[in-house]
């Protein structure tokens, strides 16, 4: 058992399937000869070499439509974004070819897009976004979000053996924050479509992702102090969304808080709000409640990002409030 | 002060006559240097934590960026240009100070975005700057725009815009150059041939030799220059700015030259051959080469380059000590100006608690 970075387990799963199967190949900016901007790609070229880790031009829609037209082929490419925020110059190709390939020409397109996504690390509005909401709001995408370095694994070998598009979001604020030990010579797949429930309780759920699963964790642990006890659930795949778990974990607390890192307005909370109304309405004891992003690009100055962004001390609030209802 | 006719000197190149006044070769040598001094200064503060973000260098491309910048008409509603994060130089060039540069970078509130943006992202319309975003090639549409109101007001005035060489390969580039050429917007397109995009080398990035072939493509006119010649740059530039407000629609100048730092000051270059680093600071320093110039044609007195120098020094560290130690902004001040009506957007529920 040793113990690695979240980082070192989205590596390791990239590294394995390269290794066990030879249609995996990689293609991105600087994710050769560099090694990728955060080093997740460190050492493939010299492993792989140059035909199956491709240091591309900049140009996202080229990296996102040739691994789509290899995909096609019977390849099975994942398509490195330098950070996340770039995926928006892929967004055409993404939302109009990739998504309805299969529906509207029967075209298979299992591609992975992966990039590092999220905040509190002072990289203003370009470096720092959350882009999901842009894309779950597509049909024909999946959309996945690991916290843990378990699942920063299995999730992205699940998203290589999966056969539809798959967006990858890393959260680089996890990257070399989160260890865990992994035992080795066992294989990890993280089944897309599962929630997990990081923590067990009874007087409330927070339901949440990504980077928002540890604040929210520890939100819990605070609160257990005060005799609350929390439930969280994370979501690991975003789309589709495993409603049987939200669901589950309602009608256990009976009283719903969602926390995203992403902004209000159209984020996936809203979504999760209506499909719990929809199934579980009579389970509910109190209001369905958000923690989100204010709705303001990311700044830059630590001041000005902290209080955009969610915090801890945040849910920890919102959570009191909720079970106090 | 003499007027005087100064030629590009650099062998090689067609020789575009470029007149130039002793004072504005001192001025131009007063921008190279402040640059450097300037960002020599932020990577101290960055190794401090001061500069919280990334820090993005110039060095060895301050020729091309100062001489390039140089050639607009300065001054309130003048030209107008739109740098990239290793064209401080041209942003000093149309005005922006130390000062604004140094709060900009420690994300200071009197800096010009109050703490919302990183480095020379920043504007100033009426001195002449507007700066970009991360996403390579968007201000070459923005700046179509800009110059093609300029065109329909028929007021006249130049554009300048800058794309690197890896920029080059973004879609955005290719639709904003065509759409200038189309519309024969008053634009003139500097293409750095810097060698390096982040860790990428020009045959990585395209197929052709020279960038100046992409814009040809668009029935664009095009010059190749030595970007480290900082006159011929200057004369390069000149000429297309002074053909853009007669009318003439774009012109692309292809300057080459060297990034000698990395990306970013975390970047350790391990990925450039080695000696190419050395070998371009020691033989084709833009800044060197101009002062070695200036001073062995005998235009200035070696002197006058040491004290300002000195000068620019005194400058830098009177802006550092005016802003190193003020407040960054407060916190609320986040939710103002996303929209002009409503000038504040809302602060959630649960900040209210």
């Amino acid at each position: 058992m040793a113990e690695i970075t979240y980082l070192e387990a989205i590596r390791q799963g990239l590294w394995e399937e390269m290794e066990r199967d030879e249609r995996v190949f990689i293609l991105g900016e600087d994710v050769g000869a560099y090694g990728g901007a955060f080093k997740v790609t460190d050492g493939f070229l010299k492993r792989f070499g140059e035909s199956r880790v491709i240091d591309t031009p900049i140009s996202e829609a080229a990296i996102v439509g040739a691994a789509a037209g290899a995909a096609h082929m019977g390849l099975r490419p994942v398509a490195e974004m330098q950070f996340i925020d770039f995926i928006s110059c892929a967004y055409d190709m993404l939302t109009n070819y990739v998504a309805t390939a299969r529906y509207r020409a029967g075209l298979a397109t299992p591609i992975v897009v992966r990039g590092p996504c999220g905040g509190f690390v002072r990289g203003g509005p370009f470096h720092s976004q959350n882009p999901e909401a842009a894309f779950f709001h597509t049909p024909g995408l999946k959309i996945v979000a690991p916290a843990t370095a378990r699942d920063a694994k299995g999730l992205i070998k699940a998203a290589i053996r999966d056969d539809d598009p798959v967006l990858y979001l890393e959260h680089k604020w996890l990257y070399r924050r989160i260890k865990e030990s992994l035992p080795e010579g066992e294989e990890i797949l993280t089944p897309i479509g599962r929630a997990r429930v990081a923590r067990e309780g009874r007087d409330l759920s927070i339901v949440t992702y990504g980077a928002m699963v540890w604040k929210s964790l520890e939100a819990a642990e605070q609160l257990d102090k005060d005799g609350v006890s929390v439930e969280v659930l994370d979501l690991r795949t975003l789309l589709p969304l495993d409603d049987a778990a939200i669901v589950a974990t309602v009608k256990k607390t009976n009283k719903l808080l969602i926390v995203h890192e992403d902004t209000r307005t159209g984020g996936l909370a809203g979504e999760i709000a209506a499909r719990i109304n929809e199934q579980a309405f009579e389970w509910l004891d109190g209001p369905i409640m958000r923690v989100t992003a204010h709705d303001v690009p990311l700044p830059y100055a630590p001041t000005l990002e902290d209080f955009v962004l969610p915090q801890t001390e945040d849910v920890v609030k919102a959570a009191r409030w909720l079970a106090a209802y | 002060m003499t007027s005087r006719i100064v030629p590009a000197t650099q062998p090689g190149h067609p020789a575009i006559p470029a007149e130039v006044e002793r004072s504005q070769l001192l001025e131009i040598y007063y921008y190279l240097r402040l640059t450097r001094t300037l960002e020599e200064r932020l990577t101290a503060l960055y190794r401090q934590t001061k500069v919280i973000g990334g820090l993005f260098r110039s060095l060895g491309q301050e020729g091309e960026s100062v001489a390039s910048a140089y050639a607009l008409e300065r001054g309130r509603h003048r030209d107008l240009l739109s740098p990239l994060i290793r064209n401080l130089g041209s942003m000093l060039v149309m005005g922006a100070t130390p000062l604004q540069i140094l709060r900009q970078y420690m994300a200071k509130v009197e800096g010009p975005t109050r703490g919302r943006e990183l480095n020379i992202h920043f504007n100033d319309l009426e001195l002449g700057y507007v700066g970009q975003i991360s996403h390579l090639g968007d201000m070459i549409p923005v700046m179509a725009g800009i110059t093609l109101t300029f065109k329909l007001r028929r007021e006249p005035r130049v554009g300048l815009v800058y794309i690197g060489d890896g920029g080059t390969s973004t879609g955005t580039f290719h639709e904003g150059l065509n759409f200038a050429a189309v519309q024969r917007c008053p634009l003139v397109v500097i293409g750095e041939y810097n060698h390096w995009a982040y860790s990428t080398p020009p045959a990585k990035q395209f197929a052709v030799t020279h960038l100046a072939e992409k814009a040809q493509g668009y029935g664009i006119p095009t010059v190749t220059v030595d970007g480290n010649d900082v006159l011929a740059v200057y004369a390069a530039a000149k000429h297309a700015v002074e053909r853009a407000r007669r009318g003439k629609g774009v012109h692309f100048i292809e300057v080459k030259t060297y990034r000698r730092k990395g990306h970013a000051e975390h970047d350790d270059q391990h990925y450039v051959p080695e000696d190419e680093l050395e070998r371009w600071a020691k033989e084709n320093d833009p800044i060197d080469r101009y002062a070695k110039q200036l001073i062995e044609n005998e235009w200035v007195e070696a002197a006058e380059l040491t004290a300002m120098d000195q000068r620019i020094r005194d400058e830098v560290d009177r802006a550092t000590d005016a802003c190193v130690d003020e407040p960054l902004p407060a916190p609320e001040t986040a939710l103002g100006g996303v929209y002009a009506d409503p000038a504040d957007t809302e602060k959630l529920w649960f900040r209210l608690l």
